[in-house]
């Protein structure tokens, strides 16, 4: 039983009709995902992929029992669906959608917040590419191929950087429980410390590796959480040494505007909460296998 | 998106938040009729660039004639004002504000901002105005007053009375500084913004809280909401392979250093730029080409990168997932027979279908360098613009 999401997870998808969405739905599919259904407002009746399509996520979620749902809404409209999972008692939401205006997800924020935390829908994203338990299921858009089933959790705000971490470690011979996409956007779902939490729980992850990157407070509210809580080895690597002050580097979120935010910066924060850090990309999986082979020392 | 003071403050001031007579002027002859217009015996001329610390560089000047700001204006238009926050390029001015002087009796900053910790807005004020707010942290920590607002209601009258009275506003000005204060919040709020900040908002010696300066920034993703925001967009004032960038999708921030970079992806990308500097050498720009790398992306990012004269070589690193190789690497290929590129180019594949990919640009009969892993790609961008430099054999001219 992995974090998050398993062979078990039923899911939806939100605007599954667009082109985007369908290609990401057969994919799923293909993988093993148990894609139950999608949902438009309007074209409830429909199949896409061979599934039913419903116009409400409580309609789509009283006729197939669902309980995960991918969210590929345009980003005028994405905030609003995603509430609308929330309200609907989906329990896991990933939503892809990059460009969602700030202050929707403050509004969506407020809005979980509704429900008692053990009703409270988990959402990751916007702006990642999803969630997968390899060889079990994929919630996302991320080619499943360069995952081998394992025991090493990835957590990180960049897409391809993730990709190349599990391809690194593939080469290597190691394997993911699960990786979580937790989006470039500077106000997320959940931060690497809401999925260190899951991680530490999980009997399935042996090391964490945290993919961080300039911008906001996440990384070190992450080393604070990892001094006192986490148990299992961490490994981290933080991208944009050469990123300039005050600049945004292509995500919405990755923007060094206050102390502690640069990379060297969070490099020396988490290294002094005893995370290893990787001091390059190209290291990634090397250092992550060095550190399991101590910890199985 | 930025957007000019002179905006701001006109933009403030619909949201009930006071500000000085002022009036814009695109030459020396318009600035001192505006002053004659607005009257008075004592004015401000204000560059109008994006960028803070245009008193400290030069860019704001006091009048006391007509004359004087004849002159004064003469002196700003079309040069660049270099400030702390400019780069060393600086920034044009085209535009300038002319404002009646207000009598100052104390200063304080206000700020609005997106706390990415709790997630909401916050205001920070302190009673230090006219200093930059990281000098405020620095030297007079214990002046900052913090409050967060709580965003299904938005900011209540107690917490702007707690704010004032904090600063220490005298009782009879509280009722303005509410109403500024709830202003600003209305306006941030509303418009989508990501950061207000007023600096100084002043207290005059009659009694009346006035914003002296505004600066607002929008959020890029909420514009298509705000036609009336996203058409104060300046040009002028962005760096031109940026706004040239950002109207063909791609995200592109320039450099100093002189290896292009075209990376699918921001994390990646920053990575890449990372390893660059480990391999001894200087990104030359940040660019993401996003997830899909269509040929038409790849060779509209060859041009940007290309249209940098610094660039002495080129490196590109894909991670194709959903898009191949094969298909990327098609596109590499295509792209460099459209686009002329003089430079050194080193292609580093990975993903779905990295054989076929590595096949394509071999047998392309392009002067390709090719790599496997992102440090190798990063050393051979490197060692090519070296030994271009040691053999002399640049074909670029350099800057």
């Amino acid at each position: 039983m992995s974090i998050l999401l398993d062979r078990e997870s039923r899911v939806i998808v939100q605007g599954i009709t667009g082109k985007i969405a369908r290609f990401h739905t057969k994919d799923m599919i293909e993988y093993g995902t148990n894609v139950v259904g999608g949902v438009v407002p309007g074209k409830g009746g429909e199949t896409v992929e061979g599934v039913p399509v419903f116009n409400t996520v409580k309609e789509a979620v009283e006729a197939t029992g669902a309980n995960a749902s991918l969210v590929f809404v345009p980003p005028p409209f994405a905030a609003d669906s995603i509430m609308e999972a929330a309200d609907a008692g989906i329990h896991y939401c990933v939503c892809i959608t990059d460009g969602i205006p700030a202050q929707d997800m403050i509004r969506v924020k407020r809005y979980m917040y509704r429900y008692p935390k053990e009703k409270r829908m988990i959402l990751t994203g916007p702006n990642c590419a999803g969630t997968i338990s390899p060889g079990k299921a994929l919630l996302g858009i991320m080619p499943g191929h360069i995952y081998l089933p394992g025991t090493v959790g990835i957590i990180g705000r960049s897409g391809t950087l993730g990709y190349e971490a599990a391809a690194q470690l593939k080469e290597l011979g190691l394997g993911v429980s699960t990786s979580v996409g937790i989006g470039g956007d500077p106000i997320n779902g959940s931060s690497f410390k809401d999925i260190l939490e899951w991680f530490e729980k999980d009997p399935e992850t042996e090391v964490i590796a945290m993919i961080g990157e300039i911008g906001g407070p996440q990384e070190a509210e992450a080393a604070d959480y990892i001094k006192n809580h986490v148990t299992k080895p961490v490994v981290a690597y933080v991208a944009g040494l050469t990123a300039p002050k005050g600049r945004t580097m292509g995500h919405a979120g990755a923007i060094i505007s206050a102390f502690g935010e640069s990379a060297s910066e969070k490099v020396e924060i988490l290294s002094a909460a005893g995370v290893t850090v990787a001091e390059n990309p190209a290291v990634i999986g090397e250092t992550i296998a060095s550190v399991m082979k101590k910890n199985a020392a | 998106m930025d957007i000019h003071e002179y905006q701001a403050k006109e933009v403030l001031s619909n949201f009930g938040v006071t500000v000085p007579p002022g009036a814009l002027a695109y030459s020396p002859e318009q600035a001192a009729y505006r002053a004659r217009e607005l009257g008075g015996d004592k004015w401000i001329v204000k560059a109008q660039v994006h960028a803070g610390g245009r008193g400290k560089a030069g860019g704001v000047k006091l009048c006391n004639s007509e004359a004087e700001i004849y002159e004064a204006t003469e002196n700003l238009f079309g040069k660049k004002l270099v400030t702390h926050q400019t780069g060393p390029e600086g920034k044009g001015i085209y535009r300038v504000y002319v404002e009646g002087a207000v009598p100052i009796a104390r200063e304080i900053y206000l700020g609005f901002v997106l706390d990415r910790s709790s997630q909401r807005v916050m205001i920070v004020a302190s009673s230090e105005g006219g200093m930059e707010i990281e000098e405020i942290s620095a030297e007079r920590p214990e002046s900052i007053v913090r409050s967060t607002v709580e965003p299904a209601v938005g900011l209540q009258d107690f917490q702007a009375r707690e704010i004032a009275f904090q600063l220490g506003i005298e009782p009879a000005m509280t009722q303005q500084m509410v109403r500024t204060l709830k202003g600003c919040y209305q306006a941030f709020s509303e418009l989508d913004a990501t950061m207000v900040e007023i600096n100084p908002l002043v207290v005059t010696s009659d009694n009346r809280v006035i914003a002296l300066d505004a600066k607002m920034t929008f959020d890029d993703n909420a514009l298509f909401r705000h036609p009336q925001i996203a058409e104060l967009r300046d040009k002028s004032q962005e760096d031109p392979r940026e706004s040239r960038a950002a109207d063909r999708g791609l995200s592109y921030v320039g450099l100093e250093g002189n290896i292009g970079c075209i990376v699918n992806g921001a994390g990646l990308a920053m990575a890449t730029m990372d390893t660059i500097k480990l391999a001894g050498g200087e990104p030359a720009n940040f660019l993401d080409i996003g997830g899909g790398a269509t040929p038409e992306r790849v060779a509209k990012a060859f041009r940007l990168v290309m249209s940098d004269s610094n660039v002495q070589a080129v490196l590109v690193n894909i991670f194709a997932g959903i898009n191949r190789c094969d298909w990327v690497a098609e596109g590499v290929v295509q792209a460099l027979k459209e686009v002329q590129v003089d430079v050194p180019v080193v292609v580093r594949l990975a993903g779905t279908n990295v054989e076929e990919g590595q096949k394509i640009l071999a047998q392309s009969g392009l002067p390709l360098i090719r790599a496997t892993s992102l440090m190798e790609a990063a050393e051979r961008a490197v060692g090519a613009w070296k030994n271009d430099l040691d053999q002399n054999t640049r074909v670029r001219a350099v800057k």
